[in-house]
């Protein structure tokens, strides 16, 4: 891959960062099983301490409220699938791990913008005395529009219920915090800040129960069992470090947006009535299909991508666009363009120029004229 | 075997603890250094060359795992580990076949994730048969046979022992699961890369494979899964639908890479490193044994992978020793349940009495294990061992012939 290609699909998975890098093959040529006794373990172990601290910084957390877990959707699965509570509340923009970790979940509505309707979520909660976990996510994986954790929290705790969110598209980007959110659990994945796939956090506030979803070993406190994938764990530490301050990238994005939209008559962006992340825009092409755009994009050396990675194989609408009710006609016109740690201005200019000039060839072909029409 | 510096530091312990975990052969962080930096995209993606590039790098090491069992490369699922495997096999099946067999059938020194799902599952209502093993910590396979019945779903019957490295009759057990109508599941964590395993000749149904056992990484295992006849599970982590929705999840693309490359080195070395790795181990043996008097190799030494021996040093504590022997890293067991001081469940079951579990220790030779390590590592022991004992009291009394179980104590 030349290095003269521009990576916009940080929300699938994101560049591991050079500390982290550097961090984790050190680790990996030292080698050793944490829950060993001797020397070569107890450094190992030492690795996984230091990490968990730095994971536990990012998001404001005690050490001893960090889970390691194989990642975002494992950290998901874990706490909704494990979960205790009877009855499950999701928001109809959750990620699939979310959505699919249990079956017979309630469904939240949302907006036009996307954000969880807070109304809704309380007539929910009032209508059965059961307590509930409610599960919503921090920022949406398509488009980054930010939901009102604090307020979900606040809801869902008068009537007694315990709160999930999903910050996987928000740790290290935006601040997250999980006292100052007030949520019981938080997800979190190395891959999306700037860590290795292959590694991710649950995040549970001390006190609060937690169901092993597997049997073994009793690593991670008896709440996770498994040999600890050090060297994932050490780079997610130095990630997490290197991204606490957040995302800079909020004037390329509104630069991005403001280009795009004076390009193409009709385009649209999806969540603009809402507070969105700071990396994340989704975009339509009035009468262009989205892998039409991703491919033209990709052989112009741009990589961005028509939904969520890990269903992007699939034809299917974006369930998030549809909660959002946007017509399929429109959603399937729908990019995701994703910044991240390594974007520059100049990565912005070549997609807004690739952009534009497949917006002008399809302007002159058939589809532009038969839109004309 | 492939001529490989010492990968250790002088001022390094000498590692004798391959069960517990293995080092990264340096040729399988080469071949996962590109997907670390460059060819870093999801292989969900498949909108751009990032994606592709890492579908394939993820693709080619499903293939290599394939290879290393026998097995079709579409019946290799990747997961987090060796745990996770076997959680998903057990729970797995057990929970898809709930309806018509509830019955499972595994023995009493199989890994404590094996057991522990398998206690859990009982909660569940399934009936659970842990077979006792041998002396030599085999399975007895008529005891074996008796146990399943036309309600067992699954027998999950370890391919070798994490703690005393014994190898058990695959194929016999492949050939009464077949037979009996049952899926046979094996852990192999230990197995795979050491000893020749397929899963046709076997008849395995379900195996279980970890990565930082064979010189791979940590965090990815993988899930053989047989496709003819179909076996079919219940997913434990849903969300994308990757892994054919066996394992949802953003695949770890390094790490998956690491495992396919690990494969493929065991693959092609497998067999040079199984001779070179037995005269080391028969060395360190003859070694301990001229030395030392009074020392028991635990479990079959014959039907056992070369990089393992489980000794226990009459008269010695094993903490005692290994706080001596500051310069070796060995085990007085599972690095699981190392920490716990309680003697090693798999040496009781094997009919080892309490104060001799309590003297055992766990080495475990391995690719990077030279035979200067393992002359030294014998020095060392004996030094030790010889030093404890002439000033364990307990040591002299069986010198001098008393039969210490006839002792019997004062109170205090």
């Amino acid at each position: 891959m030349s290095a003269a290609f521009t990576y916009l699909d940080h929300n699938a998975t994101s560049p591991l960062r050079p500390a982290a890098f550097d961090a984790m093959v050190e680790v990996l040529k030292a080698g050793g099983n944490p829950s060993s006794v001797h020397r070569t373990g107890r450094r190992a172990r030492a690795t996984v301490d230091a990490a968990r601290r730095q994971v536990a910084a990012l998001v404001g957390a005690l050490p001893t409220e960090v889970v390691f877990t194989s990642g975002g959707t494992e950290a998901n699965n874990l706490v909704l699938a494990g979960s205790r509570s009877r009855r499950v509340i999701v928001s109809a923009v959750e990620h699939d791990s979310v959505r699919l970790a249990r079956v017979g979940a309630e469904i939240a509505p949302v907006d036009g913008n996307g954000v969880v309707d807070l109304s809704a979520l309380e007539r929910l909660l009032a209508a059965s005395a059961e307590p509930a976990l409610v599960s919503v996510m921090f920022a949406n994986n398509e488009t980054g529009v930010l939901q009102p954790i604090a307020e979900v929290a606040r809801l869902a705790h008068a009537v007694g219920a315990l709160v999930h969110c999903d910050a996987v598209q928000g740790a290290g980007r935006a601040r997250v915090d999980l006292h100052g959110l007030g949520v019981d659990y938080l997800s979190l994945s190395a891959h999306k800040l700037g860590g290795s796939s292959g590694v991710g956090a649950l995040i549970v506030r001390g006190g609060v129960p937690l169901s092993p979803d597997r049997r073994g070993g009793g690593q991670e406190a008896n709440r996770r069992a498994g040999t600890e994938n050090v060297a994932g764990i050490a780079g997610f530490g130095v990630a997490a470090e290197a991204a606490n301050g957040g995302l800079d990238v909020v004037a390329l994005r509104d630069q991005l947006e403001t280009s795009l939209m004076e390009i193409a008559r009709g385009a649209r962006i999806f969540g603009t009535g809402a507070p969105r992340i700071c990396n994340t825009t989704c975009v339509s092409m009035p009468g262009v299909k989205a892998e039409t755009q991703v491919m033209a994009l990709d052989l112009a050396g741009v990589g961005v991508s028509a939904g969520a990675a890990c269903s992007s194989g699939k034809v299917q609408h974006s369930s998030v666009l549809t909660a959002m009710g946007v017509p399929p006609a429109e959603a399937e016109t729908a990019i995701r363009i994703s910044l991240g740690w390594n974007t520059r201005a100049a990565d912005i200019e070549r997609l807004i120029a690739a952009w534009r000039d497949l917006y002008i060839r399809v302007a002159h072909s058939d589809i532009g004229r038969a839109r004309a029409a | 075997m492939t001529a490989i510096a010492q990968i250790r530091r002088n001022d390094q312990p000498i590692y004798l603890d391959y069960q517990a975990t293995t080092p990264l052969d340096p040729r399988v962080l080469e071949a996962m250094m590109p997907y670390f930096t460059y060819k870093f995209g999801n292989p969900g993606s498949r909108s751009h060359s990032y994606g592709w590039e890492a579908e394939e790098g993820v693709e080619k090491a499903r293939g290599q795992v394939a290879k290393l069992i026998g097995a079709d490369e579409k019946e290799v699922i990747f997961t987090s580990g060796a745990t996770e495997s076997n959680n998903l096999a057990i729970k797995g099946v057990a929970e898809f076949y709930k309806d018509r067999r509830n019955h499972i059938v595994t023995t009493v020194t199989e890994h404590k994730c094996v057991l522990d799902t398998c206690r859990h599952l009982e909660q569940q209502g399934f009936d659970v048969t842990y077979l006792p093993v041998q002396k030599n910590g085999l399975v007895d396979l008529e005891q074996l046979r008796a146990a399943v019945t036309d309600k067992t779903v699954l027998v999950s019957i370890m391919a070798v022992n994490n703690e005393i490295g014994v190898i058990q009759p695959l194929a016999e057990i492949g050939a009464i699961c077949r037979e009996k109508g049952a899926f046979f599941h094996t852990d192999a964590a230990q197995a795979a890369g050491k000893i020749a395993l397929d899963v046709e000749a076997m008849k395995i149904d379900l195996m279980s494979i970890s990565g930082h056992k064979i010189y791979g990484p940590k965090g990815i295992g993988a899930l053989y899964v047989r496709r003819r006849p179909r076996v079919r599970l219940v997913a434990m982590i849903v969300g994308g639908g990757q892994e054919r929705g066996f394992r949802s999840g953003t695949l770890p693309t390094p790490l998956c890479v690491g495992l396919g490359e690990a494969a493929e080195i065991c693959s092609s070395e497998m067999v040079a490193e199984a001779e070179r790795l037995t005269r080391l181990r028969d060395r360190m043996l003859k070694g301990l044994n001229a030395k030392l008097p009074e020392i028991y190799v635990n479990g079959d030494l014959d039907r056992r992978i070369p990089g393992n021996l489980n000794i226990s040093f009459a008269h010695v504590e094993g903490e005692s020793l290994m706080m001596g022997i500051k310069n070796l890293s060995v085990s007085s067991g599972s690095a699981c349940t190392s920490a716990s001081l309680e003697p090693s469940y798999v040496l009781r079951a094997l009919g080892v009495e309490e104060e001799m579990a309590h003297t055992s220790l766990r080495i475990g030779l391995g690719r990077f294990t030279t035979e200067h390590e393992v002359d030294s590592a014998v020095d060392e022991l004996a030094h030790h061992v010889t030093k404890l004992r002439a000033m364990s009291p307990l040591w002299e009394m069986s010198q001098e012939g008393i039969d210490i179980k006839s002792i019997e104590w004062a109170a205090h």
